[in-house]
């Protein structure tokens, strides 16, 4: 093999390119991008939509079916309390769990260093996350609200002040279960490990948050535990939406306390969306 | 007039990057210029993604100084982002989306983008553009990853080739885009292992083992760096040691398979050495110099002595 051909040496009399005068696109455009996109991939692969949505209407029907009788100094069945439950648990469970998969998952794509490669203000792959959780929470919780009236006797709210609440609940606990998913990401290693490390949270959580349990019969240590996440103050807060106003008397200090639940979600909302900007990895040796 | 200092898109110092007492990257220096293709060459290992993921600030250096379009990479600005274009080694994928949406999705983040189509087709993926990025070759995924890295219409492109390579055709196609930002006044970094690639289209290169830089320059230059600036080789010719002093040239046997028993001879003074073989074959009752080749030495000759000699300090 001979050498044929080397170019010269090109030297600063070459032009640099001319700068771009054009300015860059705004944070509303990147966001709305991302938005699409993230709808796309997730509405386009019917096993995701299906795998997401199924486990907690699957916990619905049997336990739905299982449990009976009324909660204890109450008139209400334990039915519907777990209705109201499961629904906060369905919530956590798309904007939690799988999100943090779905995120580990595009760790190792490739995808989350090609963004941060690029100009995208990196708050728009959070914004984009969260219009997917947005969305794909409210079909879930939709689907367990019509399967609890439907079957197990769930009584929808006839008020405005009531849905008024469910909106905010809604909004609030899925924002702060997405943001605390994003910087539960930071323990994650690889897309492999993502599920086992997520489940035991979910899980434990539902166990000592009003779930599956009466949150009342619950011993006080673990009450005072629930009371440190977000998951006790969603299902408190769909009780209110969904149960009998009477039944208030067995919530802790026998009142719904509205304003501290909004208080325990937002301040979930600002501390994983702190977390979240100050850990996120967007490279590194583990980031393909 | 300014001199080239004044803008070199890329001007590191002393760059280095451990792990512990391992010194992936050590005193590192590289400068590159306006509007020219530079090659990293070297082994695997060698440090040479390493090098270009702190250039464009995937990872942070251990030390020294480093200059990439005028700005430190950790400040990770937007619009440095956004003159900027990085293709890493690993390909990406891209779930349920189509070609022609990924493109467009990226294209969203930049300033002035390359229109989607024409970008698409730059590569040649027109024909797969409504394909789910799930169906493609690897070698279309690749494809595909030039795209979304060089979208932006950069000034300065890291290209990070795959260690397994492309097909034959997609390296064509990748030349060719490089070509392309050659002609818009783009300065590209090309890492490699493939030679040839660095031959055709590099202005300059470097070559790093074991983290350092042991040559650095045009490809001329190179050839000169670790040998002569000629090449003799002859076969079936008696006696040749004996002509040629130590001082005019350094005899190797020729490792070219097809030249067995052939001598090579590295060389400042080619004309001399000619000369003498010319005697010596007409001893010998030659009237031509049996197999003579005069050539300057290619950078695979100035790469493996490179190496080599790195590995015999060790």
């Amino acid at each position: 093999m001979t050498m044929t051909s080397s170019r010269p040496t090109t030297t600063a009399s070459s032009a640099p390119p001319a700068p771009a005068h054009r300015p860059l696109p705004g944070l509303w455009r990147t966001s709305l991008a991302r938005s699409v996109s993230e709808l796309r991939v997730f509405f386009r692969n019917p096993q995701s939509v299906v795998f997401t949505l199924a486990l907690p209407v699957i916990l619905l029907m049997i336990f739905g079916s299982i449990f009976s009788g009324k909660i204890e100094g109450t008139d209400t069945d334990f039915k519907q309390y777990f209705v109201a439950g499961i629904v906060a648990a369905g919530i956590m469970s798309t904007a939690f769990t799988g999100l943090a998969i779905n995120v580990a998952l595009e760790r190792e794509m490739g995808l989350i260093r090609r963004l941060a490669g690029s100009p995208m203000p990196k708050a728009s792959y959070f914004v984009g996350k969260v219009v997917l959780v947005l969305v794909t929470s409210l079909l879930e919780a939709l689907i367990l609200i019509a399967l609890g009236t439907a079957l197990f006797g769930l009584d929808l709210p006839s008020d405005a002040d009531h849905w008024i609440a469910f909106g905010w609940i809604f909004v609030l606990g899925t924002a702060a279960c997405a943001l605390s998913g994003l910087a539960y990401t930071a323990l994650i290693p690889s897309a492999n490990s993502a599920a086992a490390i997520v489940t035991p949270p979910f899980l434990v959580l539902q166990f000592i948050s009003g779930v599956f349990f009466p949150f009342n019969q619950l011993p006080e240590w673990m009450q005072t535990t629930a009371g440190i996440f977000p998951l006790k103050w969603m299902t408190q807060g769909l009780r209110y939406v969904f149960l009998p106003d009477g039944f208030s008397a067995v919530e802790p200090g026998g009142v719904w306390n509205l304003p501290l639940i909004a208080m325990a979600l937002g301040f979930w909302v600002l501390l994983a969306g702190f977390l979240t900007a100050i850990t996120f990895k967007w490279r590194g040796p583990k980031v393909r | 007039m300014t001199t080239i200092t004044d803008h070199l898109p890329i001007d590191v110092q002393g760059l280095r990057k451990t792990y512990g007492d391992f010194a992936a990257v050590d005193h590192l220096d590289l400068q590159v210029r306006p509007g020219e293709v530079f090659a990293l060459l070297g082994p695997n290992g060698a440090g040479k993604t390493t090098t270009v993921d702190m250039l464009c600030g995937v990872q942070r250096r251990t030390g020294g100084t480093v200059s990439v379009l005028g700005e430190d990479p950790h400040h990770d600005s937007r619009q440095w982002r956004n003159r900027l274009g990085v293709v890493p080694q690993n390909t990406g994928d891209y779930l349920n989306l189509t070609v022609r949406e990924v493109v467009e999705m990226f294209a969203t983040f930049y300033s002035d983008p390359i229109p989607t189509d024409e970008l698409i087709s730059m590569v040649g993926l027109t024909a797969k553009a409504g394909a789910k990025t799930n169906a493609l070759s690897g070698g279309q995924k690749r494809r595909l990853d030039v795209a979304v890295g060089v979208v932006g219409k950069p000034e300065l492109i890291f290209l990070d080739a795959p260690p397994t390579g492309l097909d034959p055709q997609a390296r064509r196609e990748a030349w060719d885009l490089v070509d392309y930002f050659r002609e818009l006044g783009a300065t590209t970094v090309l890492t490699t292992h493939y030679l040839d690639e660095a031959e055709t289209l590099a202005d300059r290169a470097g070559v790093i083992a074991a983290g350092r830089m042991l040559a650095i320059g045009t490809i001329d230059e190179l050839g000169r760096t670790a040998g002569y600036s000629a090449n003799v080789t002859v076969t079936d010719l008696e006696g040749v040691a004996g002509v040629i002093p130590s001082d005019l040239g350094v005899l190797e046997p020729d490792a070219r398979a097809d030249r067995r028993g052939g001598v090579l001879i590295g060389t400042d003074q080619p004309t001399a050495v000619v000369e003498r073989l010319t005697r010596l074959a007409r001893e010998q009752g030659f009237g031509e110099i049996p197999g003579l080749t005069v050539s300057r030495p290619t950078l695979e000759d100035t790469y493996l002595r490179l190496i080599q000699r790195e590995d015999a300090q060790r």
